[in-house]
């Protein structure tokens, strides 16, 4: 803007007016048109220019580079000969064998599989814990009363659940999606509570000020005030589910159950195949890693800019 | 009156009283300076009158529709963009979806911040945060204004600036307006009348009027604060072991 120094420096520094002793004390300056100036000149040396916005390739080569030290440290290891070949296979002897399932098209059904379900069953968990955790969150009493069993539920490792699910409802996707719920709801429920827990007293001051009523304020001002908390319960939430659904997987086989990737887990033992075994783990974990980097990874980064929180951290 | 207050008293627990025997109307469209020392219950007091506390005796008026607030730091909402938080006051007060638009923009404009609509809070300066946090109070269009050390946290040049504002602003709207401030200059410099607090426990003692004189004659105002000042260190050394 082309107004700034001008007009500050003659209200504040011009010795001919006997008003600016005691400036505080009376009008500073004159008209509105003068006012208008002096604040959008204050306001241009006070706000941050814009910041540029580039691709920052450390980002994508450092991982990269980490990744290939640990495959040569991993080669370099298998090389030495210390162990047997079939017990522990090379990066390239894995790498052969992705290829092979790939061909046989297992390595798609299984991967879509999983997925596919590890998917439906977070959205499902989402749609259930968001106002349940809403609830408990604003609500006294039955926060009081199911607070530390959704804490302990948390605790408790859903595979524990397979079991049961298997004894109620057999060998079917029921059971793989009823402990994929067991595994995310509680924790999307805790993150919720917790994000709640942080919001600063004074949002609901202002939104009793502004008349907000019970709904209003928990949909317009608890609910995104409360985001951050949300999302990392929601990250979380993804994480159970995954580890949840490999679990269920991996022991309940057969049936109606479909093929995923914990099955391909389960058949690499069975026959013994450690190039299957350990594909089918590099798998599991290469989904996890990129549902972080394409999906919750943006959003956050997206969410803590916009709030002015990205400032300074090592992200 | 919109707002006459009678034998308030305010404790909290079974502490020592906070407010106690606080008598004090307020006439409509004045300007009032509320005074007192750090800790001595003016946000208490505030926030009685808005309606956020119960007061624990006597008896209080207030408009029936309420009162704006302005909190000391801005208090505006994050993920929400300056008009945004502006039309979000709309929205609560029930304002037509077609009518925020204009009227948030309106209201913008009025703080002289009219291009810096679209950004967020963090990217605002101290001074910018506080104008939208007044837009956004003003939005919420009623007649009483309950202001709680607004500017406390503002450097003396943008303060300056905002005392300017906030008279103009208040010249243009008719607002009956409480500001609260533990600084006697501003509250010389605004108030048409300033009421001085007491410690443990508050009670309004002593009032005075800043009249048209004080306003353009520094020496009188000096003087006026002088007075002000040395009543306030009275009070405060009452206190002193
Ligand atoms: N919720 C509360 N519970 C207990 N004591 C409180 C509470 N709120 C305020 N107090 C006490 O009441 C007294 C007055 O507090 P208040 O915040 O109203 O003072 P103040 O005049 O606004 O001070 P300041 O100038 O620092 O803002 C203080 O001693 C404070 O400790
Ligand atoms: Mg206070």
């Amino acid at each position: 803007m082309p107004s700034n120094p001008t007009p500050l420096a003659e209200a504040s520094a011009d010795p001919a007016e006997p008003r600016h002793i005691h400036a505080a004390l009376t009008r500073t300056s004159t008209g509105n048109e003068d006012l208008r100036e002096l604040e959008s000149g204050l306001d241009s040396l006070q706000s941050d220019a814009a910041r540029k916005n580039r691709i920052d390739w450390s980002r994508i080569l450092l991982p990269i580079a980490a990744l290939v030290v640990l495959m040569l440290a991993w080669q370099f290891y298998v090389s030495l000969g210390l162990k047997r070949r079939d017990l522990v296979p090379g990066p390239l002897d894995v790498a052969a064998q992705v290829g092979v399932l790939w061909n046989e098209g297992k390595l798609q059904e299984a991967v879509w599989t999983s997925l596919q379900r590890g998917l439906v069953g977070f959205v499902i968990s989402v749609a259930i814990a968001t106002p349940v955790g809403l609830l408990l969150a604003q609500v006294a009493p039955l926060r009081r009363a199911f607070g530390p069993l959704i804490s302990g539920l948390q605790v408790l490792p859903s595979v524990a659940w397979v079991p049961a699910a298997i004894i109620w409802f057999g060998l079917t996707d029921a059971t793989v999606y009823f402990v994929v719920f067991m595994g995310a709801i509680p924790s999307i429920i805790n993150g919720l509570i917790s994000g709640v827990d942080q919001i600063p007293p004074q949002y609901r001051r202002v939104g009793t000020v502004l008349g907000a009523s019970r709904l209003e304020m928990a949909l317009q001002i608890i609910l995104p005030a409360a985001l951050p908390g949300y999302l990392g319960g929601l990250k979380q939430g993804w994480a159970f589910s995954w580890r949840s659904l490999m679990a269920a997987e991996i022991i309940a086989v057969g049936g109606t159950i479909g093929f995923g990737l914990g099955s391909l887990l389960d058949q690499g033992r069975i026959l013994s195949d450690m190039t299957v075994v350990m594909s089918a783990i590099l798998l599991i974990l290469a989904v996890g890693i990129l549902i972080e980097l394409l999906v919750f990874g943006p959003i956050e980064k997206r969410l803590l800019r916009s709030r002015g929180l990205l400032a300074g951290s090592t992200r | 009156m919109p707002v006459v207050l009678e034998h308030l008293g305010k404790r909290f627990g079974d502490g020592a009283p906070v407010l106690d025997d606080v008598n004090a109307t307020i006439g409509k469209g004045e300007f009032v300076a509320l005074l007192g020392a750090s800790g001595c219950g003016k946000s208490t007091l505030l926030n009685i009158i808005a309606g956020l506390e119960p007061p624990s005796s006597g008896a209080l008026e207030v408009p029936s529709d309420g009162a704006a607030f302005m909190f000391q730091d801005a208090a505006l909402f994050p993920w929400l963009t300056a008009r945004e938080n502006i039309e979000l006051a709309l929205k609560l007060r029930g304002v037509g979806k077609a009518d925020r638009k204009a009227k948030a923009q309106e209201l913008l404009e009025l703080v002289h911040l009219g291009a810096a609509g679209d950004k967020r809070p963090h990217e605002l300066s101290g001074g910018m945060r506080q104008r939208v946090s007044l837009a956004r109070s003003l939005a919420q269009d009623r007649q009483l204004l309950l202001m709680d050390e607004p500017f406390a946290a503002l450097d003396a040049i943008t303060r300056d600036l905002l005392h300017d504002e906030l008279e103009r602003i208040w010249k243009e709207t008719g607002r009956t307006i409480v500001f609260v401030t533990h600084n006697v200059r501003e509250a010389v410099r605004l108030g048409q009348r300033v009421l001085l607090l007491s410690s443990r426990p508050g009670r309004v003692v002593q009032e005075w009027a800043v009249t048209e004189e004080h306003r353009t004659d520094a020496g009188l105002a000096g003087q006026l604060t002088g007075v002000i000042t040395a009543r306030l260190r009275e009070e405060i050394r009452r206190h002193a072991k």
